[in-house]
């Protein structure tokens, strides 16, 4: 089962973290701290596993972005490690060519679309066009409604409702 | 501006917010502009105007993002909890969103969240259906276990459920089960999610680990689904990758679903029926094959893939390895199914066992053995953990040996700690008696440059392997020293410790112990644990060197002193200990020695420890005989055998890689473990001063010409104390410390107890019984009385008292036994002592003059009323000792009643309920001969010939 995972840039910066289980805030704070610097300060070339504390963290990065899960001891390495490329698949299908900006412009979606993906910290769907089509699908319920939003939206930011 | 995604509806005052923060150009200007816009969502959210479904779900969203960028949130969750009321689907999600994230389960507004759940989980859009369950899942908190534990699973199995709510029911039930494991029945619906296992292909995943989870916690239920998982097994790795489509990844036929398989078949044995193992035989036989062939594509997707189904199925070739069995291969099983209804017994399947070759086992080994040196750093390090697993195994451990030297390449020239880790550990699990000195030795040339997070624990494992291979002593003490030289501050102290232990249990060790820490220490810096190590062997074999005039009594002294001063407080009272043994070993240093314990800078010290030490050791070197010293600090006596300190530290550390390899790790041993009771180790340092605290310098001078010497070890010895004092610790051992304080009234006694528990954790069911032994029933010699209970726990650190109350109703010999049991950490502990209960604490001395002395000894003169011996003095005839020594047995010594001065006389009366038994005695020394002649008359024959023996 895998118990989290963080999406963050080479700065540190976390775009996107999801707990699979009940851990407290601050906690998790600490979590993010110490995982953070230390995939960070790991050379390329280096593997993608990590023994730490009673987890194995399985990382890997793409571009600015470095996308990072933790397992159990008795879990799977390489899938995990799939688990992850799947996952950026997805996104990359979905927003067209992804980067850093689009998860941080939707960071909404990126959760949406990791639920469709990934539950309770198993997967949900391994196939990418049945997670796509979930997604879209939702997708398609919000554009019912998009027009009278967007006007009502532009004329708010102004002031002028 | 970045491209905002022209799919779902933007919120543009959203992504205007978003650019904003990080258009700032500094962490200030950032929490400015946070603060100014929750400045701005609360006075929305306070305001008048009711605020429009929209706009709720852009505040909301917006709190969400400052919430991510790690600010606190402490407003806005009731606008979120509203958002799920929406009929619109985006309002809802952002809703469902903001709780999943932001709500902790202990919130207020749980009620009406899981209110809302109810109703989207009876809604007829399977989309609204789907946004509860993943919330339920999301959330997870036992408020929701109980909530939705009954609705979920029938979701499960609902005949209207689409797939996409099946598949997420199933993973939502997961998570319930996790959370609340008795709050569900299994049973019930095991059938009907067992046979999800033969449904359409596309939600299996979920549904397998929902099994997978269902089993561990009731595998009774679930056994059912172990053929059905083999027959789904079998059909995906015979696809060809174009069958599955969808579920095809990068050519690898839905690798996700076979690794769920496979785990879920290592939750069970093999299966029994022929045809379903054969079929699981011919699976793992066709992983393996695949593994052989060429990949179909370059890209590291698709051998990842590949590789992640194959060492799932060596974990589940391991696992039926573990349970004894060995896996037939295929040419073989084909044969024996078909004489299967006659030949099943287990005697021929391990038969052709023997017979098969390759195996399974070895096969999944030379698979790994070529991972050892792939180029992808990812599989060297899977292979190596592999391994360890298979080093276990006695049928694939020679298989993984012959990697050794591969291995050893790996801990020198790997770049990532992480792999090398792993080599050490692979190390440590295939080392054995051929190989432990290479491997030692590799190791303890890696830990020179090792890193620092890794240190400690591979010299717990040098340490472990040194004295699990050891051959012979020289070796180990070696090794253990280089590990000290190049690694002391990784050093713990179960390491020292054990070194010590093992030379005091090793006679053939003891000389070379001694003449190489001499040779270490004279290094000139040498680290602290090294001064420790010396300090201790050489005060107890110093003597085994110093013949040799390079390492005189002074030269050695003088070198372990130059060392004093810069070490911590624990060692100098090591030390200190070493230097009273000194004085006792080599006369000669005594006054250098002396000289040092009683200069100020220890006599006068800070530290407390050190200044009684000081204190007590310049005493004993100055007021006691010679003889004396010998006793009292003679070599230490054997330890108790038992499993080794580190590697119970080890397992600490490390739980699951020390099961795989350490069976029959103790040390070779003439030993017997007659001393079980004796104080462990750990705490040797401090039952080394006790054995001082304990004696108080004037019994000490008494006693000590019939000091029982030699073998009786230190037990035999504290409890003989115990007939002339009436307190003291009675027993220790690392967990437990029991002191006892006793009173004594004519026939009453009063035995107080105080029970000390040593460690960190509470010790349970505790117990503490008294019996006499050899007692009849019916006429107990003593009455027993508690006035309460013992508690039945201690908590880590406290003491409790226990006060028993006894009454001598006739004579007895020996002493009442307490027999303690108790739990530490589960595991029960039994103690019996005997408690300091003796026929001369009853007695009371009766002064008399010459007269009156003579005319009852002369009453006494039967032949059964009198008892004499006559023993060698083992210490310089003392008068005046003995004399003390009297009074504090009990009698009265009288004086000027015998003739001759040299003699001592004592009378005194053993009260009981039931009688008084006077007791007369007479002790005659000759100093020529170095001998007693002890005699002793009671009206009680018995009782003359008892105090006869305890005296002598």
């Amino acid at each position: 089962m895998m118990k989290f995972m963080l999406l963050f840039s080479r700065q540190g910066k976390v775009r996107l973290q999801k707990w699979f289980n009940a851990i407290g805030d601050k906690e998790r704070k600490k979590i993010i701290r110490e995982l953070v610097s230390m995939v960070l300060s790991r050379r390329p070339k280096m593997c993608n596993f990590l023994d730490w504390k009673d987890y194995k963290v399985v990382y890997k990065r793409y571009a600015s972005l470095f996308f990072c899960c933790a397992i159990e001891e008795s879990d799977n390495e390489l899938l995990a490690l799939e688990c992850i490329h799947r996952f950026v698949e997805i996104l990359d299908k979905y927003f067209g060519s992804v980067c850093e900006l689009d998860i941080i412009f939707n960071f909404e979606k990126a959760y949406f679309i990791l639920d469709e993906f990934l539950l309770a910290g198993e997967i949900q769907e391994s196939s990418k066009n049945k997670v796509l089509r979930a997604v879209e699908n939702s997708d398609s319920l919000q554009e019912e409604n998009q027009e009278a939003e967007a006007t009502r939206s532009i004329l708010e930011e102004f002031g002028l409702s | 501006m970045p491209t905002v995604s022209s799919r779902g509806d933007a919120m543009r005052g959203l992504a205007v917010f978003i650019s904003d923060i990080r258009n700032c150009k500094s962490k200030e200007a950032e929490s400015k502009r946070i603060n100014k816009e929750l400045a701005n969502i609360r006075s929305k959210f306070k305001g008048d105007k009711t605020l429009d479904g929209y706009s709720k779900k852009k505040y909301v969203c917006k709190l969400l993002f400052i919430f991510l960028l790690g600010h606190d949130i402490d407003f806005g969750h009731m606008e979120a909890v509203n958002l799920l009321s929406s009929n619109k689907y985006t309002e809802k999600q952002i809703g469902y969103l903001f709780i999943s994230v932001l709500v902790s389960s202990n919130s207020d507004l749980m009620k009406l969240i899981i209110q809302n759940i109810k109703n989207d989980i009876s809604s007829p859009k399977p989309v609204h259906v789907n946004l509860a369950l993943h919330c339920i899942a999301n959330i997870g908190s036992v408020e929701m276990s109980e909530a939705f534990g009954q609705e979920v699973p029938k979701l499960l199995v609902s005949a209207h459920a689409s797939a996409s709510v099946k598949q997420s029911a199933a993973l939502c039930l997961l998570r319930l089960i996790r959370t609340l494991p008795e709050a569900m029945t299994y049973a019930e619906w095991a059938s009907r999610v067992i046979h999800l296992l033969n449904d359409q292909h596309m939600w299996l995943t979920a549904a397998t680990s929902l099994i997978h989870t269902l089993s561990q916690l009731s595998p009774g239920d679930y056994k059912g689904c172990v053929s059905l998982a083999v027959s789904r097994l079998s059909r995906i790795v015979t696809s060809t990758y174009t069958d599955l489509q969808d579920y095809t990844y990068y050519f690898v036929p839905a690798p996700w679903l076979s690794v769920k398989l496979l785990r879920l078949l290592q939750c069970y044995p093999v299966p029994e029926e022929p045809a379903v193992r054969g079929r699981l035989v011919e699976c793992l036989e066709t992983i393996l094959n695949k593994c052989q062939e060429p990949p179909k594509s370059k890209k590291v997707q698709h051998s990842n893939s590949k590789n992640a189904v194959l060492f799932e199925a060596i974990n589940l070739i391991i696992h039926i390895d573990s349970l004894g069995l060995v896996l037939i291969p295929q040419p073989f099983w084909r044969q024996v199914d078909l004489m299967l209804p006659i030949l099943l017994t287990s005697e021929f399947i391990i038969f052709l066992c023997v017979l098969s070759e390759p195996n399974l086992l070895v096969r999944a080994c030379n698979q790994l053995g070529q991972f050892l040196q792939h180029r992808e750093t990812n599989l060297r390090y899977l292979a190596l953990e592999s391994m360890c697993l298979l080093a276990g195994s006695e049928f694939s451990a020679d298989a993984v040996k012959k990697h050794r030297e591969t291995v050893i390449n790996a801990l020198k020239t790997e770049r990532d700690v992480s792999v090398r880790q792993r080599a050490v550990d692979l190390l440590y699990a295939m080392c054995d008696k051929t190989n432990s000195e290479e491997i030692v030795a590799e190791m303890l040339a890696y830990l020179k440059k090792a890193d620092y997070a890794i240190r400690e624990e591979m010299v717990l494992k040098v340490a472990i392997l040194s004295e699990k291979y050891a051959s012979d002593y020289t070796w180990y003490v070696d090794t253990i020293l280089k590990l000290i030289r190049v690694a002391g501050d990784y050093v713990s102290e179960e390491v020292w410790h054990r070194v010590i232990q093992i030379v005091i249990n090793r006679d053939d060790a003891q000389g070379y112990a001694a003449k190489t820490v001499f040779e270490n220490l004279q290094a000139p810096a040498c680290h602290e644990n090294m001064v420790k190590v010396g300090g201790y062997i050489l005060g107890e074999f110093g003597n085994l060197i110093a013949g040799d005039e390079r390492s005189s009594p002074l030269v050695q002294f003088n070198l372990l002193h130059s060392k004093f001063h810069l070490c911590t407080p624990s060692t100098r009272a090591l030390l200190l200990s070493t230097y009273i043994k000194f004085i006792n070993l080599f006369p000669e240093i005594k006054p250098t020695i002396q000289n040092v314990l009683q200069n100020n800078n220890q006599l006068r010290n800070a530290d407390v420890e050190l200044q009684q030490r000081a204190l007590e050791y310049s005493q004993l070197s100055s007021i006691t005989s010679q003889d004396v010293l010998a006793t009292v600090l003679e070599e230490m006596p054997p330890f108790p055998e038992r499993e080794s300190s580190i590697l119970a530290k080890l397992k600490k550390k490390k739980p699951a890689s020390v099961q795989v390899s350490l069976v029959g790790c103790f040390i070779p041993s003439t030993e017997s473990t007659e001393h079980a009771n004796r104080p462990t180790y750990s705490t040797i340092a401090c039952s080394f001063l006790l054995r001082f605290k304990l004696i108080h310098f004037k019994n000490l001078l008494i006693f000590a010409d019939t000091i029982p010497t030699g073998s009786k070890g230190m037990r035999g010895l504290e409890f003989f104390l115990f007939m002339f004092k009436n307190s003291g610790v009675l027993f220790e051992n690392a967990l437990i410390q029991v002191g006892v304080k006793c009173e004594f009234k004519e026939q009453y006694g009063r035995v107080g107890l105080f029970f000390g528990n040593k460690t960190g954790n509470q010790l349970q069911n505790f117990a503490a019984a008294v019996s006499l032994a050899q007692t009849n029933p019916h006429n107990p010699q003593i009455n027993v009385a508690t006035q309460k209970e013992p508690p039945s726990q201690i908590d880590g650190g406290a003491q409790v008292q226990h006060f028993i109350n006894l009454e001598c109703i006739s004579m007895f010999s020996g002493s009442p036994n307490l027999q303690l049991r108790y739990q530490h950490s589960s595991a029960p502990q039994q103690v019996t002592l005997k408690l300091p209960v003796i026929i001369n604490k009853f007695m009371e001395g009766v002064d008399m003059n010459s007269g009156d002395f003579f005319s009852r000894w002369k009453q006494l003169g039967q032949p059964t009323q009198e008892t004499q011996k006559i023993f060698q003095a083992r210490h310089p005839i003392d008068t005046e000792a003995a004399r003390t020594k009297l009074t504090g047995f009990g009698m009265c010594a009288l004086t000027n009643v015998d003739p001759n001065p040299e003699n001592l006389v004592g009378s005194g009366i053993i009260k009981t309920k039931t009688s008084q038994i006077g007791c007369l005695l007479r002790l005659e020394p000759n100093k020529q001969a170095k001998m007693y002649r002890l005699t002793v008359r009671s009206s009680v024959g018995e009782a003359a010939a008892l105090i006869c023996s305890m005296l002598e």
